[in-house]
């Protein structure tokens, strides 16, 4: 036997094992948007045991997490995910109009393929020494924001369209709208990059009175820092903040996991799915188990972005793309 | 003009060499400079054929990135020369001087270089904003360092400084000293000595030491964005907006900006190299 042969049959019988191990487990690979990694830990370890039981077979769960829309544009681009589960509406829309995602994706599974939400609430420092009650406190001269640049980040976003709609859904103009929103952009000192940038720089750099985030970060960094060092503020009004799923069905027409990717995602559905949502301060679409959960999610009036700006697509459009609405508020002086 | 005619045959010949598999080399090194650097250059221009000129220019020359250029450039040149007049220093003194701990010091100039850029701008954001240990000292006299241009400038420094020392210490270290002796000896004074005998010598090597950590600075991303405050029109650099740009899914523009700053990038290079073979010239003759 020569080397050629010798490396060909050694590599043959690589390709053997790793094919029999595939056979024998199933992996998936979900690929989520920064904040999710904890609850997706506890989502895998639960889904991975209830599929066991159904089902009789081992399946394994890889989980990738950073920047939702740079998330998007690496399954775009070919990374091989079984399922996304991001934090925007935009990025899902994004891998439908390349056909990564089905075209219809919205209508593949309850509650517009958003099995949980968010919303942006208010983070200020422990006995809220400037009095910020509500979003006409965020305006008051002398009163620091800290929020995530719209342009980098989908909690920027939210927050900006949260600051918009809230100005209309009590009875005023766009104009109105446009008005409030540039005042509070100029009370902002440092636009951060992504969420958990803007909440080191709220916390461990000490900036600014109030950070507007999403509930499950206000949460979590209560748990982190210790109760006490801030307080989390409920606005009157702010806007729900879906956090869509779809099956890629680029990947499972490749890999025939289809099934699996199906099953995983109507999991997040289930009770004990919701469950697990909830401890981490995501709201569940379930309005049962959201009740049970009512000392978490105190309740505020949300808003729907399809009420003031026809879809998150047209609001990005309006509002963030280059010459859009947010651009004027830096470059008209 | 009878120099240039006696010249002209010898010039002809081909120069013996002492290696044989020139065109193999050569050969070699063009392939794979194309594969590595030429063909993802070359991508990147071609996405940006997807757009019509009047898009093009949209994209480049929109005031905010118009104000991202002339910060991105601006900080990294600030720094470029910070660096070379204390990167110079710095060799100077490990190439002169004996003390104990040298090696030490000598390794951590190369710091910047291994250190993700990311860690830097965080550690330099947690030093310098106004409840870090300096930021603390000089906030009160109304000096902040974090969150605006300062900070841009302070992490380009950062990540710029091996760049300098590393271009000029072999150069300080071939340097002739008995020159310098001499020089003394004819009665020049320290700062002559300097001027006439050191500098010309070292010259080239600082001027490629502060294009390179000119360059480095204009592509520098993670350390200056956790220290920049990432204000529109105030503190944005030009990375900052290329991914920004690729958030809204616009690749195109994206690809757009990265251009100029390539064109930019490779404009300044050239420059500073003719400087360089100028500066070479006019001391080797």
């Amino acid at each position: 036997m020569n080397f050629k042969q010798k490396t060909s049959l050694a590599l043959a019988a690589i390709a053997l094992t790793a094919s029999n191990f595939a056979a024998a487990q199933t992996t998936l690979l979900n690929v989520s948007y920064d904040v999710a990694r904890e609850f997706y830990k506890d989502v895998n370890t639960a889904f991975i045991a209830n599929y066991k039981k159904t089902t009789g077979k081992d399946i394994k769960i890889d989980q990738s997490h950073a920047g939702s829309s740079a998330q998007a544009r690496a399954v775009n681009d070919g990374l091989e995910a079984d399922v996304v589960t991001m934090n925007t509406t935009t990025d899902v829309d994004f891998l439908a109009s390349t056909g990564v995602v089905a075209k219809d994706w919205a209508k593949k599974f309850p509650s517009n393929a958003a099995p949980t939400s968010s919303t942006m609430l208010f983070l200020v420092r422990n006995g809220n020494p400037k009095g910020i009650k509500d979003w006409d406190d965020l305006i008051k001269p002398g009163v620091q924001v800290v929020v995530v640049n719209p342009k980098t980040g989908g909690n920027g976003r939210m927050a900006y369209l949260a600051a918009w709609g809230q100005v209309r859904k009590k009875g005023g103009t766009d104009a109105q709208a446009q008005d409030f929103v540039s005042k509070l952009y100029k009370n902002v000192p440092i636009l951060a990059k992504g969420g958990r940038d803007a909440t080191s720089v709220f916390l461990q750099r000490n900036i600014g009175d109030v950070l507007i985030t999403f509930e499950s970060e206000v949460v979590s960094v209560d748990k982190e820092f210790g109760a006490g060092k801030v307080d989390a503020i409920h606005p009157g009004i702010s806007i729900v903040a879906e956090n869509p799923v779809a099956v890629v069905e680029r990947t499972v027409a490749k890999k025939g996991t289809a099934e699996q990717a199906r099953a995983y995602l109507n999991f997040l559905y289930t009770d004990e799915g919701q469950e697990i949502a909830a401890k981490h301060a995501i709201r569940p679409s379930n309005p049962t188990i959201l009740k049970k959960y009512a000392s978490t999610f105190k309740p505020i009036t949300l808003f729907r972005a399809e009420e003031f700006f026809g879809s998150f697509a047209e609001a990005q459009k309006v509002h963030f793309n280059d010459g859009g609405q947010f651009d004027k508020l830096y470059t008209v002086k | 003009m009878t120099a240039a005619v006696l010249q002209a045959p010898a010039q002809k010949r081909a120069p013996k060499r002492v290696l044989p598999g020139f065109w193999l080399t050569l050969g070699y090194t063009l392939f794979y400079l194309a594969l590595i650097v030429l063909l993802p250059l070359s991508a990147l221009i071609f996405k940006t054929f997807t757009l019509t000129l009047d898009q093009f220019w949209a994209a480049v020359a929109s005031p905010r990135v118009v104000a991202s250029y002339q910060l991105t450039f601006g900080a990294s040149f600030i720094a470029a020369l910070v660096n070379a007049v204390f990167g110079l220093l710095i060799a100077w003194v490990l190439v002169r001087y004996q003390f104990p701990g040298k090696k030490i010091i000598d390794a951590l100039v190369d710091l910047p270089f291994a250190l993700p850029t990311a860690v830097a701008g965080i550690s330099l954001t947690a030093l310098l904003a106004g409840n870090g240990w300096v930021g603390s000292l000089l906030e009160p006299h109304g000096i902040q360092l974090a969150f605006n241009r300062n900070g841009v400038v302070i992490a380009l420094i950062f990540i710029g400084l091996p760049f300098v020392v590393r271009t000029v210490q072999p150069v300080l270290e071939d340097a002739e000293k008995e020159l310098e002796e001499a020089a003394t000896c004819l009665g020049a004074t320290r700062w002559q000595t300097f001027r006439h005998v050191i500098f010309p010598t070292i010259a080239p090597a600082l001027l490629t030491g502060f294009a390179m950590a000119f360059a480095r600075g204009v592509g520098e991303y993670g350390s200056v964005i956790f220290i920049a405050g990432n204000m529109p029109m105030i503190s944005e650099i030009t990375p900052l907006i290329i991914i920004s740009k690729l958030e809204q899914y616009d690749y195109a523009g994206a690809t757009a900006v990265a251009t100029v700053m390539l064109l930019a990038s490779f404009v300044m290079l050239m420059v500073i190299n003719s400087l360089q073979a100028w500066q070479r010239k006019r001391a080797g003759a």
